[in-house]
């Protein structure tokens, strides 16, 4: 669903390109906004579509001041030459000067960005001071620039695919500092996140895992044999039975949907009462997130505005119950929700993996301000 | 969810054909359940939860990997089609909508006869109403479907069934029909019987005939009365030729599967589909409009729910909390509580201290103060002024109801109708600008729209156009009064200053208003339905207590036994007349085949018929003595040897002949035979025609008979004990 969607704003961004656009970077980004908005409203509830439309715009806005600042730098040196060989305070100057306006044009004022900008603008100045005539013929190479711009837009995007593709192996690679030996895991329904995350750390340790079934969609059953195929010894419990047992617990590991700025996070229904149970007894709730899970939304009215209902076929059989839903007889005072998600607020979450490392909720609104452009964060 | 097509699943589903999935939509029920609402616009028009019930099909055919969609409209076909042209389906890809006019069709057979004269159709096709409701998919049931089509060519349809409690008091399931019961084989799912109580006319206790030739070669058979009929069909081609043969069916339940099911000849089966997770339901009526709508509130439908967007929903509701929906735009104050399972329109103005519960309201509507609104559908653009109370009633569009009106449970007000202030519109009362047919029109013919038939109203459009100019003066406020209008409303049945005629049902259904409208069961009938069950239940109690469950084996023998008498009778004097008349004996064997096949009778039932009417033939000839007797018999054996031949294949079956020859002796009619059995039995040894184990084995049959039995056996001694040693001899050498 995700890579899909990138799939589709890369060849919407290249074609684009293609034509040809005179004002290329806000056009396009106008064009992936535009298309990112109609996948958006196909299902709203699906928060990752967002942040990977958010994704590719932030890349595009990106390269392109990356770009801008490349010709900003060029523009100096041009300068420096003109004057002769003036002392070297006014080079270090002007690198400052360009350190500031790579500043201004990126926007995002990322630790990041600013550790990195200094070195990055030295060796373009050593680059760029080499050939003279080469600078000098810049100024009629736009159509080249663009072709640039369009290229390191489209590698971006390419890698952006290649993190969501392996964003679990990135998780799963940090397991064995979080799972230790002879400890006792919970985990509730079925996630592929927490599925490779245990396999990996099986292959170091031995541990023991509770699987709570993750009514009413059962997919915990699933997980179960999975874990038990791969020789992990795997208990599966109901998700009545899981307060009971979590005082033999030494973590839950579950799967998000989606995390929120705030830190909470959106997870399969069932999972708020295991967070509660958890807390009771300081059982660590550790939450595996791919980085494009994060959404720079915070939270308002989740258990309704961010939440899907299903059909109340996967609770009760209709056949069953068709004669007590009013019919003729009356008004009907039986009613179903069949919600898919839980909202788990921050305070009940101890620690969130991504692929760059662990961090507490309250580090999530810093690491969406790294990947999203705050222009964005309302498309 | 929603922009993704099921493509695959079609793709699926047509291995081996190229030919796309197709689907027929009937944009017409050929019923008049919705009157008056339907002289106006069609039903599959009408809105359910603010969307015309066609998009929710089309929604669940597009998504079902259907690919093209033939839309059949006959009444209102124009409003249909133009609608369709508008749509947004016309710009889906793999989807195509196609529509196919009709102006004189009055039922589905001849619609299908004429979509069969198109012959447009070509594989394996999905045959629903405009007015289905349903989330399932239709992968697995199409596989199904092919996979018996490939062992056996005559399993023409499949119909998808639900399992669905009807209620016990009214036995009626909650979509308003009556109590299905099918007669299903559990083990290949072959609807066996189809009865949907039409033909019992609501009589109270239901008797349902089931054939006796269904238990024969099944071992078990299921009678359910928890299914409900889902109308989707699908269909074979050999459907369409089907109704095309049979120029006399009409309606596709009472007439085709029907018709089906009882024609033995042709041996074509209908199978059927049960669905358990998914659903499916058609608004055939206005109880199961508003049960159908109840189940889209509680997402029963889901994914095909108000707020996930689809190509015929593009506006998007939200969800809040109790289900309620509420789309952009609506002007709600402080005071008004918004109850459980209410969906709210764009577009539309509420006043201070309203209360809506389980009801729909329509885009743009304007609600005045201290409205209460209870389980009913206002359609779009409707004005509802100060103090009125509502409740489960229908409001169509553009309709104005006054301060201070009750309107009571079941009552329809159909297009632009105006209702007068504090007036009381009755329950099931109907109220509609255009005038009842009068009585002669409305025959019994299965018509939706008196479009055709419009004597009756001279100008329905000019009645329109007045309604609107009331509704819109009422609208403003103003009490205008065009004094040129020669129509004049009755105040007693709109109030003062409404627009509408009420419609006047016809007796029959009068009594029975109750069970097809959108309100609610009345809780006194309901009461009074279980009384005279209870009732009915004690006298059908004090008739049973006599019969029991032996006797009625016993009736099913003697039954048996009266069938093999009518078929000997018929037999014999078959025979007789064949025999006299000299027919060639291939043509007589033909014949008496036909007989058998007619009586469902043995070959030794032919047999022994034969026997005794060669028997009778010798007795008929003019004989003085025995050894005269014994020539004719002789020759007449020597005759028709070869067709008794035919019928004495085994063992078994001479012994059977023997023992009706005994019989015929003893009777007085075969008393000559007496002295001559054992010559007889020669003869017939002689002629191979009986075998000498067979007589053998009726010797020590009859060895432990009782002493009377004995006669012929005794007269036949010395011939079985010469065949004895003959045999004995033989096992010698």
């Amino acid at each position: 669903m995700d890579s899909s969607t990138v799939m589709c704003t890369r060849r919407q961004h290249a074609s684009g390109r293609i034509f040809g656009h005179g004002k290329v970077d806000s056009g396009s980004i106008e064009a992936v906004k535009s298309v990112g908005l109609r996948v958006i409203a196909a299902n709203p509830i699906e928060l990752t579509v967002g942040n990977v439309v958010r994704r590719v715009l932030h890349i595009i806005r990106e390269e392109e001041a990356s770009l801008e600042t490349k010709t900003l730098a060029d523009v100096s040196n041009i300068a420096l030459s003109d004057d002769d060989e003036e002392s070297s305070e006014k080079a270090g100057f002007s690198a400052v000067a360009v350190a500031a306006a790579n500043r201004s044009v990126l926007r995002a004022p990322s630790l990041h960005n600013l550790l990195e900008s200094i070195p990055a603008r030295a060796t373009a100045c050593n680059t760029s001071s080499g050939g003279d005539s080469e600078s000098k013929s810049k100024s009629g190479e736009k159509n080249s620039k663009i072709w640039k711009l369009k290229h390191s837009v489209i590698e971006g995007i390419n890698e952006l695919l290649q993190e969501i593709d392996s964003y679990h192996a990135q998780v799963a690679d940090q397991a064995l500092q979080h799972i230790h030996h002879n400890e006792v895991i919970m985990t509730c329904g079925r996630s592929h996140a927490v599925l490779q995350f245990l396999l990996e750390a099986k292959k170091k340790r031995s541990f023991e895992v509770f699987v709570a079934e993750g009514a009413p969609r059962y997919q915990g059953q699933t997980l179960a044999r999975e874990l038990a195929d791969a020789n992990l010894q795997t208990t599966l419990v109901a998700d009545a039975a899981v307060f009971a047992l979590i005082s033999r617990v030494n973590m839950v590991i579950v799967g998000a949907h989606a995390v929120v700025a705030s830190g909470g996070v959106m997870v399969p229904v069932g999972l708020h009462m295991v967070a509660l149970a958890a807390r009771r007894h300081a059982v660590p709730f550790v939450v595996l997130a791919g980085l494009h899970k994060l959404c720079p939304q915070y939270p308002h009215n989740p258990y309704i505005l961010l939440n899907d209902m299903k059909s109340p076929s996967d609770i009760i059989d209709f056949g069953d119950m068709s004669d007590c839903l009013d019919g003729g007889s009356g008004r009907s005072s039986l009613r179903t929700v069949n919600p898919t998600f839980d909202y788990v607020p921050p305070d009940l979450v101890s620690l969130l993996i991504t692929d760059i490392g662990g961090h507490t909720p309250s580090y999530v609104y810093r690491i969406v301000a790294e990947y999203y452009s705050p222009e964005d964060f309302v498309l | 969810m929603a922009v993704k097509k099921g493509g695959k699943a079609a793709e699926m589903a047509d291995e081996e054909t190229p030919v796309p999935l197709q689907a027929i939509l009937l944009a017409d029920s050929f019923a008049q359940k919705f009157r008056p609402i339907t002289l106006e616009r069609p039903k599959v028009l009408l809105p359910l939860i603010n969307i015309p019930m066609i998009d929710y099909t089309l929604e669940w055919l597009a998504s079902a990997g259907v690919e093209e969609v033939f839309v059949f409209c006959c009444a209102h076909a124009k409003q249909i089609t133009n609608y369709l042209a508008n749509s947004t389906w016309q710009t889906q890809p793999n989807f195509k909508v196609l529509p196919i006019e009709s102006h004189d069709c009055v039922s589905v057979g001849e619609a299908l006869r004429l979509i069969d004269q198109r012959n447009v159709v070509r594989g394996d096709f999905v045959l629903v109403s405009g007015d289905t409701v349903s989330n399932m998919s239709l992968k697995e049931v199409l596989q199904e479907h092919k996979e018996r089509r490939k062992s056996d060519k005559l399993a023409v349809m499949t119909m998808v069934v639900k399992r669905s409690q009807s209620s016990p008091s009214t036995h009626q399931t909650r979509l308003g029909n009556d109590e299905l019961l099918l007669a299903i084989d559990p083990l290949t799912k072959e609807l066996l019987c189809y009865d949907d109580g039409s033909s019992n006319n609501l009589k109270r206790t239901r008797q349902v005939a089931v054939d006796k030739a269904l238990y024969l070669n099944k071992p078990s058979i299921c009678l359910c009365t928890d299914l409900q009929d889902c109308f989707i069909d699908i269909c074979s081609p050999e459907v369409l030729f089907l109704f095309t043969d049979n120029f006399d069916y009409q309606h596709l339940r009472r007439d085709f599967v029907k018709g089906l099911l009882s024609d033995e000849i042709s041996g074509n089966k209908i199978f059927t589909y049960e669905i358990y997770g998914e659903y499916a339901a058609r608004v055939d009526n206005l109880r199961s409009y508003d049960s159908v709508s109840k189940d889209i509130i509680h997402r029963w439908t889901y994914p095909i729910v108000p707020d996930i967007r689809f190509a015929g929903n593009n506006v998007g509701l939200k969800i809040e909390r109790c289900n309620v929906y509420r789309e952009n735009g609506v002007l709600l104050p402080r005071s008004a509580r918004i109850g459980p399972s209410t969906v709210l329109g764009e577009g539309t103005s509420v006043e201070e201290n309203c209360v809506f519960s389980n009801s729909v309201i329509g885009r743009n509507c304007v609600i005045g103060r201290n409205v209460i609104i209870e389980g009913s559908y206002v359609w779009n653009n409707v004005t509802i002024h100060d103090n009125v109370v509502i409740q489960s009633a229908i409001i169509c569009d553009g309709c104005v109801v006054k301060a201070g009106t009750r309107v009571e449970p079941g009552a329809v007000l159909s297009f632009n109708v105006v209702i007068g202030q504090n007036f009381s519109v009755p329950s099931y009362s109907k109220i509609s600008l255009i005038a009842q047919p009068t009585e002669e029109d409305s025959s019994d013919e299965e018509l939706e729209y008196v479009e055709a038939a419009s004597s009756t109203t001279e100008s329905p459009q000019k009645v329109i156009e007045v309604g609107q100019e009331y509704s819109n003066a009422s609208g403003l406020g103003l009490n205008v009064e065009d004094p040129s209008q020669a129509i004049v409303w009755e105040e007693s049945e709109v109030g003062a200053s409404g627009a509408g005629f009420r419609w006047l049902m016809k007796d029959a259904s009068q009594e029975d208003e109750w069970r097809y409208s959108v309100a609610p069961i009345p809780a006194e009938k309901i009461i009074e339905m279980r009384l005279k069950e209870e009732q009915d239940d004690l006298d059908d109690a004090d008739q049973d207590a006599g019969v029991s469950a032996g006797v009625e084996e016993e009736e099913e023998e003697v039954d048996a036994v009266r069938k093999k008498r009518d078929f000997e009778k018929e037999a014999e004097e078959t025979l007789r007349r064949l025999f006299l008349e000299g027919v060639p004996e291939s043509n007589v064997i033909l014949e008496v085949k036909a007989l058998r096949l007619g009586f469902n009778a043995e070959s030794s039932d032919c047999a022994a018929a034969c026997f005794k009417s060669i028997i009778n033939l010798a007795l008929e000839e003019p004989f003085s003595k025995d050894s005269e007797l014994f020539g004719i018999a002789r020759t007449l054996f020597s005759k028709w040897k070869s067709i008794l031949e035919h019928y004495l294949t085994n063992e078994d079956d001479q012994v059977e002949v023997l023992l009706k020859f005994e019989e015929i002796c003893l009777e007085a009619s075969g008393k000559a035979f007496a002295p001559i059995f054992c010559h007889v039995l020669r003869v017939l040894y002689d002629q191979e025609i009986i075998s000498e184990d067979a007589i053998l084995s009726w010797a020590s049959e009859k060895q432990d008979a009782e002493e009377g039995d004995k006669v012929f056996l005794r007269q036949c001694e010395a011939f079985i004990k010469w065949l004895e040693e003959a045999s004995e001899e033989e096992d010698d050498d």
